[in-house]
């Protein structure tokens, strides 16, 4: 049901792979499914639309890469603008100011506060050596100040005394006091659960905000979020003003569009992520890992790279040249056989990704047999330096030679050799394509199909 | 006192008639706050697409943007357009009826799961076994059910079995000190499974009516959590094969495509008998419960709209669909 963005993009591959420059069809077309992969993300909708368009603007026109095909590479612009838009990796918390040095934590009730308040303290105290002060300012939900006091204990973290009847806002300045007083380099300010469309509510963390001052306002959101991550995003940042975002539920199996959705919105850094309940399960925002998540396509975007360089572009253009100076000879086709097996290798490595399962048939469908390959390798090797360049020498008797010698048969270098004079044949169609038509189709499209079976 | 109790079991209600109204109460009021303030954008959408007569393909389109907007996913969303392009393109249609068409569809799909909460007298005590993905609402979900069940004469125990989470059980503690309903616990750490078993063991020397069961949230990827879940269920049936009678999942409205994994995987896992959606005094509107319903089809028993005692609410397939669209809710369906 949820086929990630590579699934998608099935069909509209197997039309682009034919054609030149991406023109303006391709794109629209492969942008549908884009839509489509993105909302199935939870990326909001406004949010999706303004991606779309920017990415169409990209694509539209580009001359595709050598060595890639057109579809991969509009996989690779999506996910490049994603990453881009996703904002710089690992952006610090900025504890720039005169200690004690005040965190807010605001968000909806169950997002991870608490817990992040927590995990937060545990971080700054061991890797950063501050001292630490947590405070609860939720005295709505049960035992919340004490959740953050067993949080306290877990992490070797001080927490604020608690005491019974005082407001939150009260809370907060006792808290920035005693930090004072006790030479505390930071203060984590827990807040209650809040909805967005609570006005009273936000109302309430403003005053905190106001009386505290905090130099990081942390608005930590549920990875699982849907459409409302747009109201959560606008409203926590028109009413209280937010300095970063923190993800949390990571480890959960969300795409977690609400990334792109928060950062879109509040155009603030998502600075870290939450990636399990224990409070060392924190760690640093990392945008390529979140593109490829939304897009629901593990790493493919670097396996398309790796495809890319293992199909050596220096090596087809040499072939290139050849073919147009009709000096294709059987080390040429030994250097292409010696390619599309690292290709085949590449199957294998495809095979293991989730939701790619169309470009893996598309290798298969190239009726690429590894072992095939090998033998034919075999054969040319076991052939003269002169006989690979002119195939006219090889008589009964060589033939015979060079089957002994490889380890096959007659037959098979027969077939080799009748392969080859129909790659020949094919030197006319790859002279009409020009030396960059050839780079750009890939070797596989001057390949003619071997048998199935065999 | 809004009665969320069905009569006897499961399949009494499963006719797919939807439960007595009980609008025109102050629940209605209070999920129609909820959802109104987070439908007037959708609605406010919609009225301004309609002010033309025809309906036409961009028309629809926006109208299918609207309810993904909404979180009825991609698909559903355009499952639906689709099929009021069948039966209204290119006809003269008011913004109002636009509405109500896609309204009546919508809660077409939702009647049948809309039911009332099962609950067997005949069955001392029926063990309700809460589980769902972290911060959805078990916890709180349990004292309001404490709150009505006590209402209704009912003696309740409650066991604390998020022997995990910090300050886990205080929490619960404060909702039995609040209806009045003992609470089950040991230190943290413990195995929820054994506490399980003492408790069902302890509801029975009481003759407790309820025993409802908290457990931590889980992630439903993490297989070693949902291997730990279905010990309890394992450990409860030793005591009582029928136990748990009712397996409720709380499900966060602002969660989006996700829910179909969690609903997934917590059925198979633990035989979830129903749904009980959380947060829906917020502004997510939590569509993807049409889609949920086409799919399993299981039922949702309640809805909760707030952090109260008495936040919890029936679900009504229609309410929820008409305002959903923006649309207000004709008093008795
Ligand atoms: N799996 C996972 N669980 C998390 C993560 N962060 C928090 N949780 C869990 O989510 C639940 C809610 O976390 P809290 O920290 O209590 O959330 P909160 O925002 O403080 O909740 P309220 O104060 O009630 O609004 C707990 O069960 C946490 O253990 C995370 O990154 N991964
Ligand atoms: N607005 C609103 N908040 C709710 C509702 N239900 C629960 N909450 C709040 O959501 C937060 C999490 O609720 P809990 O009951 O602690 O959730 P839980 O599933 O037990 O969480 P874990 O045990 O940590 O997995 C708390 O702040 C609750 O007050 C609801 O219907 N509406
Ligand atoms: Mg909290
Ligand atoms: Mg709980």
């Amino acid at each position: 049901m949820f086929d990630g963005l590579s699934g998608r993009l099935g069909e509209i591959f197997d039309r682009l792979t034919r054609r030149g420059a991406l023109s303006e069809d391709d794109v629209n077309a492969a942008m549908r499914e884009v839509r489509i992969a993105l909302l199935e993300a939870d990326v909001a909708l406004p949010v999706v639309k303004d991606f779309i368009a920017e990415v169409k603007e990209r694509a539209v026109g580009q001359e595709v890469l050598r060595s890639v095909t057109p579809g991969q590479q509009v996989i690779k612009i999506v996910h490049d603008h994603l990453v881009e838009m996703l904002g710089a990796q690992g952006s610090q918390l900025n504890l720039n100011a005169t200690p004690p040095v005040p965190i807010l934590m605001v968000g909806l009730q169950g997002s991870g506060k608490t817990t992040t308040t927590a995990k937060i303290a545990l971080r700054l105290k061991t890797r950063e050596r501050k001292k630490v002060l947590m405070a609860s300012l939720d005295t709505r939900r049960p035992a919340a100040q004490e959740q953050l006091a067993v949080l306290g204990q877990q992490v070797e973290v001080a927490t604020l005394a608690i005491v019974a009847g005082q407001g939150p806002v009260e809370i907060a300045k006792r808290a920035l006091t005693t930090a004072r007083l006790e030479g505390y380099d930071v203060v984590m300010l827990d807040t209650a659960g809040r909805l967005a469309i609570n006005d009273e509510l936000m109302a309430e963390v403003v005053a905190i905000r106001d009386a505290t001052g905090p130099v990081e306002t942390l608005l930590v959101v549920d990875a699982m979020t849907g459409q409302d991550a747009v109201t959560v995003a606008t409203n926590f940042e028109n009413r209280v003003g937010v300095t970063g975002i923190v993800l949390t539920r990571v480890d959960g199996d969300a795409r977690g569009g609400a990334a792109l959705s928060m950062r879109k919105v509040t155009g603030k850094p998502i600075k870290l992520i939450g990636v399990g309940e224990r409070v060392d399960a924190l760690e640093a925002f990392h945008p390529d890992r979140i593109a490829g998540r939304i897009l629901g396509m593990g790493d493919v975007v670097s396996l398309v790279e790796k495809a890319a360089e293992t199909i050596e572009q220096a090596e087809a253009e040499k072939l290139a040249e050849k073919m147009q100076k009709g000096t294709f000879d059987l080390d040429a086709m030994a250097a292409q056989f010696r390619q599309i097996r690292k290709m085949g290798g590449m199957q294998g490595l495809l095979g293991m990704m989730p939701g790619i399962g169309k470009l893996k048939n598309q290798l298969k469908d190239a009726n690429i047999d590894e072992k095939v390959l090998k033998r034919q390798e075999a054969i040319i090797s076991s052939m003269t330096k002169a006989e690979r360049r002119d195939v006219k020498l090889l008589n009964a008797s060589r033939r015979r030679r060079i089957a002994a010698g490889s380890g096959t048969s007659v037959q098979e270098v027969n077939k080799l050799l009748k392969q080859f004079q129909d790659m020949q044949a094919m030197m006319k169609q790859a002279k009409k394509l020009g030396q960059k038509g050839l780079a750009r189709h890939g070797l596989g499209a001057l390949m003619p199909k071997q048998p199935r079976g065999r | 006192m809004i009665r969320l109790w069905g009569g006897k079991t499961t399949k009494d209600q499963s006719d797919g008639q939807q439960p007595e109204a009980t609008s025109g109460s102050g629940w209605l009021g209070r999920l129609k706050s909820g959802l109104t303030k987070s439908s007037s954008r959708l609605s406010d959408g919609i009225s301004g697409i309609f002010t033309r007569k025809k309906l036409d393909h961009a028309t629809l389109e926006e109208l299918e943007e609207l309810l993904i907007a909404a979180d009825l996913g991609p698909g559903t969303a355009a499952k639906l357009t689709a099929g009021l392009a069948r039966s209204r393109l290119g006809k003269e249609v008011t913004a109002e009826e636009v509405r109500g068409l896609l309204a009546a569809d919508i809660a077409g799909i939702l009647a049948p799961v809309a039911r009332p909460l099962p609950l067997d007298s005949s069955c001392r005590p029926q063990v309700i076994l809460m589980v769902g993905v972290n911060g959805t609402g078990k916890t709180t979900t349990i004292g309001k059910l404490a709150w009505q069940l006590r209402d209704e004469d009912c003696s309740v125990m409650i066991a604390a079995c998020d022997t995990f989470r910090a300050g886990a059980v205080s929490q619960l503690q404060v909702w039995g000190e609040r209806t009045g309903s003992p609470v089950m616990a040991r230190e943290a750490g413990a195995d929820a499974a054994g506490l399980a078993f003492e408790s069902l063991e302890r509801a029975r020397r009481d003759q407790a009516d309820v025993l409802m069961i908290d457990t931590a949230g889980r992630l439903q990827n993490k297989a070693n959590l949902m291997a730990e879940l279905q010990k309890i269920v394992r450990v409860l049936k030793k005591l009582d094969p029928s136990a748990p009678h009712l397996t409720l999942l709380t499900l966060d409205a602002t969660t989006g495509q996700n829910a179909h994994a969690q609903v997934e995987v917590f059925k198979d896992m633990v035989q979830v008998s129903g749904i009980i959606v959380t947060k829906l005094d917020g502004s997510a509107r939590g569509g993807v419960l049409v889609a949920l319903a086409e799919r399993f089809g299981l039922p949702v028993y309640a809805i909760g709209v707030g952090e109260g005692v008495e936040d919890l609410r029936p679900f009504d397939a229609q309410a929820f669909a008409r305002t959903l669209l923006g649309l207000d809710a004709v008093a008795g369906g």
